[in-house]
């Protein structure tokens, strides 16, 4: 038997079925607000209030953006060759050492201009060497990569530590972070951007590794869908034997796609090193590799999809912030619960409607073709 | 005339804007056997779901007996007395027969009173239809056709008065085929009444009484079977008169193109599927390898195409050595003038999820035609597809539709397209008409008689012994991974159903 369903058209799929998806979650989260003796709608509105209502909301809320563009991309490029990369969070960790490197080498000495774009290249190569690893196991050896990312991840965490606190930490500062990067280590702010829109942004860290994460998901939609290595890395994905088929090899592709991926995480580390603390610290990931696969997932994996999910993300992380702060019964925990939320219908649930939507949307559009003449299930030659 | 066992009265179905039945009338006799023919997509199988319960009719009505039912679900049906023989077998393979046959109709928590009456029961039912199974035997241990005896047992097990066949002997040798229209005979002649399902002329003029035929959704006509002939049904079927004898000349075999020596191929597991097979293509001819399907078929095909690496033996292309360890790239066999249409067009010859457009160039995407430097040309890559598309008469002509979209036989010519219009000087084609429509049967067969005229070799692989025989000057036949035998076109087809069974084998071996 054939699907028995036709297709969606795009706007529903793409548009209002996420939308659903969403409009669930906030609802569900509602309750939740309820249960601790909130009013869900004051806190709406806060939240909205607190990512857009004001210059250093939307600042913050496009910093944490930019944060999930690069980790979202990570896990959709993977995604499109089958992979499930769970380890943008190790991969971006370690990325961080590749802008220290440039950060405390030559930060002091060149302007930023020079020193962007070597991070850049830097923060790419090591966080695609992090990857490398786990990809030459699951070529090679079929070690899955879901496992095996994921464990570099601790390994990742670890080493960090070690190289912070034992190699990297200046004998005068009690906190486990670098130094300071110099002038040339330190991105501009993108308060100009937000000025020419008449906002204020005040002191949030918005940066220009924004507009690089943009850049970054343009690139990502040239490669998959307009190259040879995209098509050949989405044949793979979608059917290895075809692959096979087709004299792809395995070995390359799954290499070079997990390394690619692996280099968007580890560029992630522009945002929060070079361009907001200007150094390292400890832990500055802080889950974004994690939400980067909520905001593929959300985003189905095309760069569009993925600036949005991420500013929807952006959004949580900051307008939470704000219900934290006004709300006393709703704590830090309780915001994670929402973003929880948001996570389990918009991406894991993704599919729950559909079916419903399916037999709505043909409903409909039964009536409206009936003295249409009728598509036939096979072709008649 | 009697009650109708079963009768649907204006039976409409839609999945969308996908008409799958429309306003079915259809009496089926108490007693007969009644055949339901159609090409894929004629709405046999939708029909048969509805019946069964998978599915509900927008409007209609079902009589069993006379009685208008409601079939709600699959339950519904086995309580009214319909029986389903799928096409893929509904067994657990490492449960045994009698597991099996109960499996679902226990009968209490706890197994043991119900084991010694499902014993008793299927042994009754065993010895009435002379269907003779060992319950102990697992399932994997058995041959297709016992599993599908099996299937038949399940049926009656749960009192079934109305059998549903679809497509049974798809998985069958010949006689195997044989021995179940005998079996489905003696079910009649006790009273059974039988649907089956088929879309091979050949089976509807052997075991049937009756015959729908259904086209579009429709059906088209009612016949009974000793008054009609296989001519009208497929005009009936197709709309259109279809030429089922394939027309074509002498070959004029030229050089070896293609020469398989001692080869032996084991799978994953270590089992051998090929086994130290030998033989030749030569230039403007066809060799055919008929055989039952998992003989090592697929297995020989895929390692001559460089996907399956071989454990040991040559193969030969223009007297060139191909590398079978498994490290060989398909794309340099292309380069060298080897095309391959796979058997298995869903998940290998096509990437389902692809535009037209992109499963067009799938194997030759290094090509720099449809290259810019790392950049897909896509004007390109989709003017070179309308071609294929114009000359292919693909349908729908549209290079942006998803492949998924398309009907069986119109993803076969996708793929045929790409393949030959290469001008390979070796073809290798697998299954090339499986699931495919009549319509485009026809057109494919002309396509693989034009390269064999045009000089080039041919390597056809099919479970179809009838498409073996009219296309083929030369047939070998498969048998557990060996080449059994080497038979002329002329070949009588109850020898090569002998061969393909392993008879020879088994006489040689007592």
């Amino acid at each position: 038997m054939s699907q028995p369903f036709a297709k969606l058209p795009a706007w529903a799929d793409y548009g209002l079925l996420p939308l659903i998806n969403l409009v669930v979650a906030f609802f569900v989260a509602g309750l939740v607000v309820l249960l601790v003796g909130e009013n869900p709608i004051d806190a709406a509105v806060l939240m909205v209030k607190g990512a857009f209502g004001s210059g250093d909301g939307v600042g913050y809320t496009l910093y944490y953006a930019t944060n999930f563009i690069f980790t979202g991309l990570c896990v959709a490029v993977a995604f499109h060759c089958g992979l499930f990369n769970i380890g943008g969070e190790g991969q971006a960790y370690i990325g961080g050492l590749g802008v220290a490197f440039i950060g405390l080498s030559l930060g002091d000495t060149l302007p930023w201009w020079v020193v962007f774009p070597l991070a850049i290249v830097a923060s790419g190569i090591a966080g695609a060497l992090w990857a490398l690893i786990p990809a030459w196991l699951q070529a090679r050896r079929g070690s899955h990569v879901v496992i095996t990312t994921i464990m570099f991840n601790f390994i990742a965490a670890s080493i960090m530590v070690y190289i912070v606190v034992q190699i990297l930490k200046p004998m005068n500062i009690q906190s486990p972070e670098t130094r300071v990067f110099g002038a040339g280590g330190q991105l501009p702010s993108l308060g100009w951007l937000l000025n020419s829109v008449g906002l204020n942004m005040r002191s949030a860290p918005l940066n220009l590794s924004f507009l690089i994460s943009l850049v970054a998901a343009f690139l990502v939609w040239v490669l998959i869908w307009r190259t040879k290595l995209g098509y050949e890395i989405r044949t793979m994905g979608f059917s290895p034997k075809a692959a096979r088929y087709a004299g792809i090899s395995e070995l390359r592709i799954i290499i070079i796609t997990m390394m690619i991926s692996g280099a968007l995480a580890g560029m992630m580390a522009l945002n929060p090193i070079m361009g907001a603390q200007h150094r390292l610290q400890l832990d500055f990931v802080a889950g974004a590799g994690f939400v980067g696969i909520a905001v593929a997932l959300m985003g189905r994996s095309h760069p569009v999809g993925i600036v949005l999910a991420a500013i929807l993300f952006g959004m949580l992380y900051q307008g939470g912030a704000e219900i934290a702060f006004d709300m006393p019964n709703i704590s830090r925990d309780m915001i994670v619960i929402i973003q929880g939320l948001v996570i389990l219908f918009a991406g894991a649930l993704e599919h729950m409607f559909r079916p419903t939507l399916q037999r709505i949307f043909f409903g409909f559009s039964r009536k409206k073709n009936e003295t249409a003449a009728p598509v036939t299930a096979g072709g008649n030659q | 005339m009697s009650v109708a066992a079963i009768e649907l009265i204006g039976v409409d179905k839609r999945f969308g804007t996908v008409h799958a039945n429309r306003d079915i009338h259809l009496a089926i006799e108490k007693g007969t056997i009644h055949g339901i023919i159609g090409e894929n997509g004629a709405g046999k199988s939708t029909l048969m779901s509805i019946l069964y319960g998978f599915y509900q009719a927008d409007s209609g009505e079902i009589r069993i007996n006379g009685n208008a039912t409601k079939i709600s679900d699959p339950n519904a049906a086995i309580g009214m007395g319909i029986g389903m023989v799928h096409q893929h077998f509904m067994l657990v393979e490492n449960f045994t027969v009698l597991e099996n046959v109960m499996l679902g109709v226990e009968g209490a928590p706890l197994l043991k009173n119900g084991i010694a009456k499902a014993r008793a029961e299927l042994k009754r039912l065993e010895q009435e239809y002379e269907l003779d199974v060992d319950p102990d035997a697992l399932i994997e241990e058995l041959p297709v056709g016992l599993q599908q005896r099996v299937e038949i047992l399940k049926a009656l097990y749960r009192g079934a008065e109305i059998l549903v066949l679809d497509e049974p002997t798809g998985v069958l040798t010949p006689p195997e085929a044989d021995h179940l229209f005998r079996i489905l005979e003696q079910l009649r002649d006790q009273g059974k009444t039988i649907i089956l399902i088929t879309h091979k002329l050949r089976e509807i003029m052997a075991a049937t009484d009756n015959v729908s035929v259904m086209r579009q959704g429709s059906v088209v006509a009612t016949r009974k079977t000793s008054e009609t002939s296989v001519e009208e049904l497929a005009e009936l079927m197709v709309g259109r008169r279809v030429l089922l004898r394939v027309q074509k000349g002498e070959a004029q075999p030229g050089e070896v193109k293609l020469s398989v020596e001692n080869l032996t191929v084991r799978d994953s597991r270590g089992v051998v599927m090929v086994d130290n097979a030998s033989f030749n293509v030569r230039a403007g001819e066809i060799v055919g390898i008929a055989g039952v399907a998992g003989n090592g078929q697929s297995q020989l095909i895929e390692t001559i195409a460089g996907i399956r690496a071989a454990v040991s033996g040559r193969v030969l292309l223009d007297g060139q050595l191909i590398d079978i360890t498994g490290a060989a790239d398909p794309g340099e066999l292309r380069d060298r003038g080897l095309a391959h249409v796979p058997e298995d067009r869903h998940h290998m010859g096509l990437v389902l999820a692809f535009e037209e457009y992109e499963n067009s160039i799938l194997g030759y995407h290094d090509d720099p035609l449809y290259l810019k430097g790392p950049f897909l040309d896509i004007d390109a890559i989709k003017a070179d597809a309308r071609k294929k598309i114009e000359k292919y008469d693909i349908r729908p002509g549209d290079p942006n539709l998803k492949t998924a979209n398309f009907s069986g036989g119109n993803q076969q010519k996708i793929v045929l397209a790409r393949e030959i219009e290469r001008d390979p000087g070796v073809l290798i084609i697998g299954q090339p008409t499986r699931g495919v429509d009549v319509g485009a049967i026809e057109f494919i067969h002309k396509r693989i008689i034009e390269m064999r005229d045009a000089g080039k070799a041919v390597l056809l692989v099919s479970v179809e012994l009838d498409e073996i025989r009219s296309l083929s000057d030369r047939i070998l036949v498969m048998f557990a991974g060996r080449i059994v035998g080497e038979r002329d076109a002329e070949a009588d087809e109850g020898e090569l159903g002998c061969l393909m069974a392993g008879v020879e084998q088994l006489e040689a071996a007592q």
